[in-house]
């Protein structure tokens, strides 16, 4: 037997060590390597991530991390965004704050991704936490003007409040007064999200004004052209900034104001906002052009001509959002106009329309993936798609770790061949060996499944909708995909067989979505009792699951790992299986 | 040949005339929608809308909320007002509620009547041109065009008149 090698550091070395590592990847692995490693870990770990709020209570996490300054949390399924998730689902933070209130007032950071925020929640994190700093709620709701009220109130060292895509009840503007005159630490201001049609711009002025080392700025819709030039001559250091309605009756003082204030902020790399956006004041912009890296248009409702004269200016762009305004003509401008793009999403402009409103199609797609070396990230909305194009992508961009596509009718064909886009798909996988996150499209056969379950290992995330023939493409997933942590579906032939035959696989995963397919009640009661470490979740609207029979396909399902057991916030539509689901609903 | 006409094949309701009052907007009017004359389309030939999927395709409601505000501007009655130009044999008629302000809807006329309109200042008018683009609202009185806020101007123009000549210049330097 070997005598072990005792690590002669002291914890205090090893933990100025770890204090190096800040990944939560590699943190979690740092802890893994022994127990005295793991005990040192927990003591040194200042960030945490839970990316289900469910999946670990917080009692628990605050038992093993004593001494956290920043947490980050994730609610809902990724799917509540297009509204298939009902209200009252969950995800509400009260109960993690008041746990963090009474464990430790040293709480600087909460950054919340669709979680329910209440105004009471909002006051409790206001009163707790003394050196409260950064608050980021990212697709939130439950929260109104009068919660944030009381942060702008008590959090004196308050440096970022970001509500990005939040649904925050607008009652009053004048929130923002709520800072006091002797507060000026704010760093990013995001408040992109608020509607109210009164602002309180004296007080935005006021704010900006005093807040000097202000870098990030993102004002909302309700904030008029004219007042933007009063705002920014406070900010020149301004790095970010999000304009408010871009429309204004056409007048040279408002135009030339606004150009000269913009030009004078040398920092500005992001822009974004443009709401109702007419071209007469673009041109405003032209002068910081050169250095932005980051341009928001996806609420510009500008036509191509005017879309591609603005993106010719911006030769060092790295990150694009566009409406689909921009047409195949601009994205070939766009590939050959900025080399440096790494992102880019093309949001589409009537898609609920049944016929194409404008000519963007595949090739611009395969004209940036063809021009663009460093592109990695792209979401794509168009009405037609082929196979050819879509190999032509993947062998040109082989770099891709992001690739959301949608062809906006279900189930289009290859337009070319008639034929599923089961190969192009499949070439993407292929081809994109470091390929993270996938959201597929149009026609589809169990084929792409095996494609994906055969190439796709670094694979994280997929999202899939109607497509498929059979249990067999779910079963080519769920087994092939070594790396899958996520996994959402809807409108899939998928039902029993394949589930229940890789139950173990979802205990390595975080979250299973499966709705509008054809798992049934049964399968669904087996697997909670086969499985204690996972929760399965019946999302049902139509009334007790048990009120139909057993082989009836469950509305949806929602299946996530968790050591924490079943929750018990669930609201009525919602039932979990497990060992006494049997009789607790009968 | 006259019984023709009454076994010929037309659309319509038996009896009526088949009159199809195509309403052709503007060129203007389909890059404002996004329609592309869609809109005349679908009152005519296309199938009936399909039922929507809940969450499909998968756009955040921010960004619905965004595209229905624009489509809802288009939609609704129009205001149709006559447009007449000195020296012009005929009027022309243009819906005031498809442009987005003053700029798109002189960029309009000066297409319709192939003229330049000069630039516009609160002090001079219409400076560096034969013309100047007028109105005449509520009241009956002849108004220059781009006084009042745009929202406002819609509402109370009843119709507009170019001037030209010396009466054009005339109106802006007045005192």
């Amino acid at each position: 037997m070997h005598k072990k090698m005792a690590f002669s550091f002291p914890d205090e070395v090893l933990e100025h060590v770890f204090s190096f590592i800040q990944s939560d990847k590699d943190r979690n692995a740092v802890s893994m390597v022994c127990k005295s490693w793991y005990e040192i870990e927990r003591w040194c770990r200042r960030k945490v991530f839970v990316g289900n709020c469910y999946a670990v209570s917080p009692r628990m996490v605050i038992r093993r991390f004593p001494e956290f300054r920043s947490i980050e949390l994730k609610g809902k399924p990724h799917f509540a965004d297009f509204n298939l998730v009902p209200d009252g689902w969950g995800g509400y933070v009260f109960p993690w704050i008041a746990e963090m209130a009474g464990a430790y007032p040293w709480l600087e950071e909460i950054r919340l991704k669709r979680m329910v925020v209440t105004d009471e929640s909002l006051e409790l994190i206001a009163k707790s936490f003394k050196n409260f700093k950064v608050l980021v709620l990212s697709s939130c709701e439950g929260f109104s003007t009068d919660g944030l009220a009381a942060i702008a109130a008590s959090c004196k060292n308050l440096k970022e409040l970001d509500l990005r895509d939040c649904e925050v009840d607008d009652l009053s503007a004048h929130w923002l007064s709520h800072f006091p005159e002797t507060y000026t630490s704010l760093v990013s201001l995001n408040i992109s999200c608020l509607g109210s049609d009164e602002a309180s711009f004296s007080a935005l002025e006021r704010l900006v004004r005093r807040c000097t080392n202000l870098k990030t700025l993102r004002l909302n819709r309700a904030v008029p052209l004219d007042k933007i030039a009063n705002i920014l001559r406070h900010a020149p250091q301004l790095v970010e900034f999000g304009t408010g309605t871009y429309t204004a009756d056409v007048r040279p003082d408002v135009y030339s104001d606004l150009a000269g204030v913009l030009s004078s902020c040398k920092e500005l790399k992001s822009l974004s906002g443009f709401w109702d956006v007419i071209p007469d004041y673009l041109p405003a912009i032209y002068p910081v052009c050169s250095k932005l890296t980051s341009l928001n248009l996806s609420y510009a409702t500008i036509q191509s001509p005017d879309l591609i004269k603005l993106v010719s200016h911006c030769p060092n762009l790295q990150r694009l959002l566009v409406l689909d305004y921009i047409e195949d003509s601009g994205l070939e401008v766009l590939a050959s106009s900025c080399k440096d793009l790494q992102e880019l999403r093309v949001f589409p402009s009537d898609p609920f329309g049944a016929e194409p409103n404008v000519s963007l199609t595949e090739q611009g797609l395969v004209a940036v993936s063809l021009g663009c070396p460093k592109l990695q990230s792209v979401l794509y909305f168009c009405r037609r798609m082929s196979n050819e194009a879509l190999v032509t992508i993947a062998r040109s961009r082989p770099n891709f770790t992001r690739f959301r596509l949608c062809i906006i009718e279900p189930k289009t064909a290859d337009y070319l061949t008639l034929e599923p886009l089961d190969v192009g798909f499949g070439a993407i996988v292929q081809y994109c060996k470091d390929l993270r996150r996938l959201s597929l499209s149009g026609l589809l056969t169990d084929r792409v499944f095996e494609y994906i379950g055969t190439y796709a290992k670094k694979l994280e995330m997929l999202s899939v909708a109607f497509a498929g023939d059979s249990d067999l493409g779910l079963h080519h997933v769920l087994s092939g995909c070594e790396s899958l942590r996520k996994l959402e579906i809807r409108d899939c032939p998928f039902g029993d067989k394949a589930l229940l035959a890789n139950a173990a696989k979802l205990e390595t995963m975080r979250s299973l979505w499966i709705s509008s397919c054809a798992v049934s009640f049964a399968a669904c009661k087996l697997l909670g009792q086969k499985m204690p470490r996972l929760n399965v979740e019946v999302i049902d609207e139509r009334g007790p699951p048990d009120s139909r029979p057993e082989n009836c396909p469950v509305d949806k399902l929602y299946i996530y790992r968790s050591i924490a057991g079943p929750r018990f916030d669930m609201p009525p539509f919602v039932w979990t299986m497990d060992e006494d689901s049997g009789l607790r609903l009968s | 040949m006259e019984g023709c006409v009454a076994t010929e094949l037309r659309l319509g309701l038996p009896g009526t005339d088949n009159v199809r009052n195509k309403k052709r907007p503007l060129q203007e009017a389909d890059e404002e929608c996004g329609a592309n004359g869609k809109s005349d389309a679908q009152d005519e030939t296309a199938p009936p809308a399909k039922a929507q999927i809940v969450g499909w395709p998968p756009i955040r409601s921010y960004r619905k909320n965004n595209i229905q505000a624009k489509k809802n501007d288009c939609e609704g009655p129009g205001i149709y007002i006559k447009v007449s130009m000195d020296g012009a044999p005929y009027l022309r008629k243009i819906d005031l509620k498809v442009y987005s302000g003053y700029p798109d809807l002189l960029q309009a006329l000066e297409n319709m009547f192939k003229f330049t309109i000069g630039k516009y200042s609160e002090r001079e008018g219409y400076k560096g041109s034969d013309y100047a683009p007028t109105y005449e609202d509520k009241d009956g009185d002849w108004m220059l065009v781009g006084d009042d806020p745009w929202k406002m101007f819609i509402t109370s123009c009843k119709r507009l008149r170019i001037m030209k000549g010396s009466e054009a210049r005339g109106l802006g330097c007045d005192v």
